[in-house]
């Protein structure tokens, strides 16, 4: 049975570094305006506390196909292997799904 | 948990080897630095096929970045073969500003640099050629070894850089203190990283100047810090703006730019009299205890607080939490050279982790010399001036550190002022290698511009056409991007190689200029074959210093190619106790007392104050209440952005996409009182000059503080002047000063000046490449 795969970014610690963005952009040829994954803030925002809530999430898009050439390779996604905060990571839902559960701030994405 | 840098990685993949082939793939495993430019330089592979690079990746297997790579290497591609990049020697036909060249070979721009250096060597002096590079271009020895071993020139200086305000403040300091420098212990030295039973994790690190996340500052690889907050490490961070490391910090203190020093003599203050110092460091190791207490005493928490515009309890909060870690670590940036009080403010932060206990403890703030000692900076080759010829250096009648050589360089005030004035003798030739002053780095960069034009013969070594070689270039000669060189870096450990794997055009590297320019005018000092023999020499360098340590080698260029990156064996901890700092061999620190200098015999000796002070920035709201009613806000300028490295960069398109205009922060508030929202062009300007950023919302400035970004000019537009690729238009540097700077001739205030901002309209709407270019300047356009 071939499992389906995902992405899960650990988004307490991804600090907006665009790396994602812009290796994704590199491995997929994407013309200007087009993405194939795209990083989205909130924030510097003033909790009722005081504190300051800054968070990054990156988002794949339609055109993601988790990098099927180098994963066929043996290789990681261009997104995961260059992420600057070593916040994402790449495997099967069913793994992605129990190391979310372990984390504070995740997100999983099922892109294709 | 933390990335062990093997684990996981696919080895049929990822070689350990230095070179394999990938299906039509050649792939190389070596490391990037510049150009373009950058502080770091991260482990990558090529991946080459018929001489061009086609791909480029991390490498997973080194230690050192682990496979992460900013956006700027990972568009490396996208950037080597530019087809704007510059392709040939070029030589000036025209009047200088017209951006009309005509190519030439490079035996004939070789021929014209030594008929012109000859010339002035003979009819003025060598002293009358200067040469300068910019920052973070793989250029730091090269250059200062081409100045003073072929054009027999003392005057080797970084742009026109007033107050030598990045890095030189801090290393010069550092020297004085204690005989080194200090920098925030990530287990950079080892090879094992954060798995090695030898590093212990810092408890607290105090981010202080800088935004390493995005800065990547002085070989230091800012995602280490996100690594160590992984595993616990806790923040304190002093910033004007709320960054993404300040908003997961346990404190953070929102300081007026320019007023850190206050801030941390205040927290020395805390720590010193609720007695939480280090009792057996500062009595073993430690000179002038008594002196620093009683200097602290008149900056009390609450004086600190008025003066940085924060509260006194989060000084004593982020005092006590430094203090009691077990270790704390010191990541400090430019920005603590870039204040008047910039030696003073990093005095009191060596000072901080002396009577802490920190220094050169595993997780604290670690002494680092640069592996197997190898002569990687600005003295390099100045051992090659006569003494006679060192005393002409520009600067050194002024300042003593630069007289006694603490700071191999001569001083850019300086330089500039025998520019304009021909005194102490005239400047006749200018060798720029690498950088691009009147788009950053140059403090009132309109004056630098009319400064640098007057000179009778100027060679720019650059990438790209840049607005400073079209002001004032005769020659302009195209530079090789890192992986067309055979090079190295080093600063600080490991040693990595640099291999050439691609060519572009008539690129020449670095090495190779200075070697080819090298044999024509003083081939005794320019002894080696060819790039790789030059390079095997350099690694070998540290081989004539005394020091015992570190280590030399006696390896080849190579030999280091093979190993792609090379840790030496002999890093340690508490060197101090070991015997290793002090060229005797005794234990202790490199200095006079043979202790950490909280007080300073050298700066007693010179007339200067031995103890850590706070001065007030030249205009401020404090210093110069009448002329802050008309430019009622501080301004900072030069925080990092993702996307460039100072002045690069604004030509390549997916970064262009990502960050198309010069921007401007600002608090809501402070917009709204003036008709602003987001996304407006707005000048701002002061009693100096002008330019026109877009506005961007920060909520979490003060009111008054506003932030400008630097470093930009718009190679899309016209070249020639009156345009000059647009690079007075958003220039922040038309309101910096030259020359103001703090008594050493160290530190200078690019962080913290005054200004006000309106909205640009149609009324008042105009070119500031213009009224520089052609209309004499802002003084003379009201
Ligand atoms: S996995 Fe998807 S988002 Fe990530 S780089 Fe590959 S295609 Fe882009
Ligand atoms: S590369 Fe990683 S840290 Fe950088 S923006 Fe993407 S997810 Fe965030
Ligand atoms: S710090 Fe970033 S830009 Fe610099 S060499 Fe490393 S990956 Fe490249």
């Amino acid at each position: 049975m071939s499992s389906k795969y995902g992405l899960l970014v650990d988004y307490n610690w991804c600090t907006g570094c665009h790396s994602c963005e812009i290796a994704c952009k590199v491995e997929l040829g994407l013309a200007e305006g087009q993405y194939g994954i795209k990083l989205f803030a909130d924030g510097p925002r003033q909790l009722p506390s005081g504190r300051w809530e800054y968070t990054y999430l990156p988002v794949p898009t339609s055109l993601c196909n988790l990098c099927e050439d180098r994963v066929a390779m043996g290789k990681l996604p261009t997104c995961v292997h260059h992420c600057q905060a070593a916040c994402m990571s790449f495997g099967t839902v069913e793994e992605l799904a129990k190391v979310a559960a372990g984390k504070p701030k995740s997100s999983l994405f099922v892109p294709c | 948990m933390m990335r062990d840098e093997l684990e996981g990685v696919n080895k049929s993949v990822y070689k350990t080897d230095w070179q394999w082939q990938e299906g039509e793939y050649t792939v190389t495993r070596t490391n990037q630095w510049t150009a373009p430019g950058c502080h770091n330089g991260c482990s990558v592979l090529y991946y080459t096929k018929d001489g061009k690079v086609e791909k480029i990746e991390g490498d997973p297997l080194s230690p050192y970045n682990q496979g992460r790579l900013c956006m700027r290497c990972i568009d490396m591609v996208e950037i080597v073969n530019h087809p704007e990049r510059l392709k040939y020697p070029l030589r000036r036909v025209g009047e200088r500003g017209g951006n009309d060249w005509e190519r030439i070979t490079w035996d004939e721009a070789y021929d014209e640099i030594e008929k012109n250096v000859r010339q002035i060597q003979e009819e003025f002096g060598p002293e009358c050629i200067v040469s300068m590079q910019g920052t973070g271009r793989n250029i730091c020895w090269q250059t200062p070894y081409l100045s003073y071993s072929a054009f027999g020139s003392p005057n080797f200086v970084l742009g026109f850089l007033s107050g030598d305000a990045c890095y030189l403040p801090r290393t010069t300091i550092g020297h004085c203190f204690m005989g080194d420098f200090m920098v925030a212990d990530c287990s950079q030295h080892l090879e094992r990283r954060y798995q090695d039973p030898e590093y212990v994790l810092p408890e607290y690190m105090l981010i202080v100047g800088n935004n390493p996340l995005i800065s990547n500052g002085d070989g230091f690889f800012g995602h280490w810090v996100v690594d160590l907050m992984k595993e616990g490490t806790k923040l304190i961070v002093i910033d004007p703006s709320c960054t993404w490391l300040a908003s997961k910090a346990d404190h953070w203190l929102r300081v007026r730019p320019g007023t850190d020093a206050a801030v941390i003599i205040a927290m020395l203050n805390v720590i010193i009299n609720e007695d939480l110092y280090d009792h057996d460091f500062v009595e073993n190791w430690c000179y002038g205890f008594d002196e620093l207490k009683e200097r602290v005493q008149e900056y009390t928490p609450e004086r600190a607080a008025e003066i940085a515009w924060i509260d006194a309890e989060d000084i004593r909060a982020a005092a006590r939490a430094f203090a009691k870690a077990m270790p704390a670590s010191i990541q400090w940036g430019l920005k603590v050279d870039q204040t008047v009080c910039g030696i003073p403010l990093a005095h009191a932060l060596l000072s901080l982790g002396a009577i802490c206990g920190d220094l050169d403890v595993p997780g604290g703030c670690m002494i680092p010399r640069c592996a197997y000692d190898i002569s990687d900076s600005y003295g390099c080759g100045l051992w090659n001036v006569p003494d006679e010829m060192l005393q002409k250096m520009l600067g050194v009648e002024t300042s003593p550190l630069h007289a006694l050589g603490f700071d191999p360089t001569a001083n850019g005030d300086t330089v500039l002022q025998a520019i304009e004035t021909g005194k102490p003798y005239p400047i006749k030739m200018l060798f720029i290698q690498s950088t691009n002053p009147i788009a950053n780095m140059a403090a009132d960069a309109p004056r630098v511009y009319n400064a640098m034009r007057s000179v009778p013969f100027n060679v720019v070594v650059d990438a790209f056409m840049t607005p400073t070689a079209i002001a004032c270039a005769d020659l302009v000669l195209p530079c090789a991007m890192s992986c067309e060189r055979n090079s190295g870096r080093v600063w600080w450990w490991p040693l990595r190689s640099i291999v050439k794997v691609s060519e572009y055009h008539e690129a020449k590297s670095d090495e190779q200029i200075i070697l080819d320019i090298g044999k024509r005018l003083n081939p005794r000092l320019f002894p080696w074959k060819d790039d790789v023999e030059l390079m095997t020499w350099w690694v070998q360098s540290g081989n004539r210093f005394h020091a015992g340590w570190p280590a030399k080698t006696d390896q080849t260029f190579p030999e280091l190619v093979e190993k792609v990156i090379d840790w030496p064996e002999d890093w340690a901890y508490r060197k101090y106790e070991k015997g290793l700092l002090r060229d005797d061999g005794q234990p202790g620190f490199n200095t006079n007392s043979g202790k950490c200098e909280l007080y300073l015999t050298l700066f007693e000796a010179w007339g200067f104050d031995p103890l850590p002070y706070y001065e007030e920035p030249p205009e401020s709201p404090v210093s110069t209440p009448e002329l802050s009613e008309e430019y009622p806000l501080v301004l900072t300028t030069g925080a990092r952005t993702w996307e460039y490295f100072h002045s690069e960069e604004r030509q390549v398109p997916r970064l262009r996409e990502s960050h198309p205009d010069p921007l401007t922060d600002m608090h809501p508030d402070t917009a709204a009182a003036l008709g602003i929202v987001e996304g407006d062009w707005a000048w701002v300007e002061n009693m100096r000059g002008k330019c026109k950023q877009r506005i961007r919302f920060n909520p979490t400035l003060h009111p008054k503080v506003v932030r400008s970004e630097h470093g930009w000019w718009f190679p899309e537009r016209e070249g020639a002047e009156p345009d000059i690729f647009g690079v007075f238009d958003s220039n922040i540097n038309n309101l910096t000063v030259q020359g103001v700077t703090g008594p050493t001739l160290y530190g200078a205030p690019y962080a913290n000046q005054i200004c006000k901002v309106y909205l640009v309209t149609k009324e008042n709407d105009c070119s500031p490449s213009e009224i520089v270019t052609r209309k004499g300047g802002f003084q003379n356009v009201k």
